[in-house]
């Protein structure tokens, strides 16, 4: 299944929904900012996906969605249940 | 339009909520074992909310002429205490043949640890030991992807589980692929702000097309909007999508694979029934 609408019609409905969304994401970034403390927390962790985030909306491909899902994904570890040694929680391995 | 929400935690939900969505069309609708919010102290506890899924909350649904299905099992959150959580697994085979249950869910992950993989493989020994469909729960946010890989994981190494008789949930852009390629049915949950909106999940099904995959309102104690599917319904009549195509996402695929469940006895909404509920005409 393929979009409905064509590009002009979609721009025209979510055109103001971005601008929206826009406004919101720099108005939060302003307000942790100017909250106090604000200069320290510029290197936090999640701060800075958050700019990773927005530099992969301004970049282009179809993917961005899944590209900032994968951003805040954890890595998933190849052959996790292949390990041999026993689990120290009590867990059973198989 | 006839819709069914595949999963809808009702028990959180006011009987004003079930009036609601049988007026937007909901006729049918499922609904999981899960977290209440708190761990529970005993598997009596468990006893007693199997009690509710099957007695008291098909009561409740009927009285607004919605069908109320269900699916019983220990959640990923409380399968952290392996022994409780081997404890509840004891309970379940006590409720199998309640009239309205489908199968062993919702199971899966939460946090990706060893306990909670111990106990999902043995709900889906379970479920293979009984003929059970499986509805499987993926984690939240930044645990999901890893999650779902490891769930795939973990079923694929059981022979046994055919993917066609399981349903992956919580699916969104990043591991919607993850659950379909491997030939599982699955669904997008649309919530306020975590896992997906109306407008992504439309975008999904742009993007992936309307096989084994359908929609939930996962309606429950946190923000969540029981009518979310409507919403859904609404977004892809905006975007020029067939009724057709949306009666396949939010009805037929729903109905195609709950029809595997042993107890599915579902009365279509057309279907007239006499004074003792059976089929004269359809």
């Amino acid at each position: 299944m393929t979009a409905a609408l064509a590009a002009n019609a979609v721009l025209d409905r979510v055109y103001l929904e971005i601008r929206c969304k826009l406004l919101d994401v720099a108005a939060c970034l302003d307000r942790v900012e100017r909250a106090e403390g604000g200069d320290r927390v510029q290197s936090d962790p999640r701060l800075m996906q958050i700019k990773q985030g927005i530099g992969i909306l301004s970049s282009g491909q179809l993917d961005r969605a899944e590209r900032i899902q994968m951003l805040f994904s954890d890595a998933y570890i190849a052959n996790w249940n292949r390990r041999e040694k026993p689990a120290t929680n009590g867990a059973e391995r198989r | 339009m006839y819709y069914i929400d595949p999963h809808v935690h009702m028990i959180s939900r006011v009987t004003d909520d079930y009036e609601r969505m049988a007026r937007m069309g909901c006729v049918a609708l499922s609904e999981p074992a899960f977290w209440a919010g708190f761990d529970r102290g005993s598997d009596e506890s468990f006893r007693d909310y199997f009690r509710q899924l099957t007695g008291f909350e098909p009561t409740r649904a009927a009285a607004v002429g919605i069908q109320h299905f269900t699916w019983l099992c220990i959640n990923a959150k409380e399968a952290e205490s392996v022994s409780l959580a081997r404890e509840v697994i004891s309970v379940i085979p006590e409720f199998l043949d309640r009239p309205n249950v489908l199968g062993i869910g919702e199971i899966g992950l939460n946090k990706n640890t060893l306990n909670e993989s111990t106990i999902f493989r043995e709900q889906v020994d379970l479920a293979m030991k009984t003929r059970e469909l499986i509805l499987i729960h993926t984690p939240h946010l930044s645990d999901k992807f890893k999650g779902t890989r490891m769930i795939v994981d973990m079923l694929l190494e059981d022979p046994r589980v055919e993917p066609e008789r399981v349903l992956i949930d919580h699916v969104e852009e990043h591991t919607v692929r993850v659950a379909r390629d491997e030939g599982f049915w699955c669904a997008m949950t649309l919530y306020p702000l975590t896992k997906c909106t109306p407008a992504r999940a439309v975008d999904i099904i742009e993007m992936y097309g309307d096989e084994r995959i359908m929609v939930n309102s996962a309606g429950d104690w946190g923000p969540s909007n029981p009518l979310a599917v409507p919403d859904f319904i609404m977004e892809m009549r905006r975007r020029g999508h067939a009724d057709s195509k949306i009666k396949k996402v939010v009805y037929d695929n729903p109905l195609e694979f709950f029809r595997q469940a042993r107890n599915f006895k579902f009365v279509p909404p057309d279907t007239v029934l006499d004074d003792e509920r059976t089929v004269i005409a359809k």
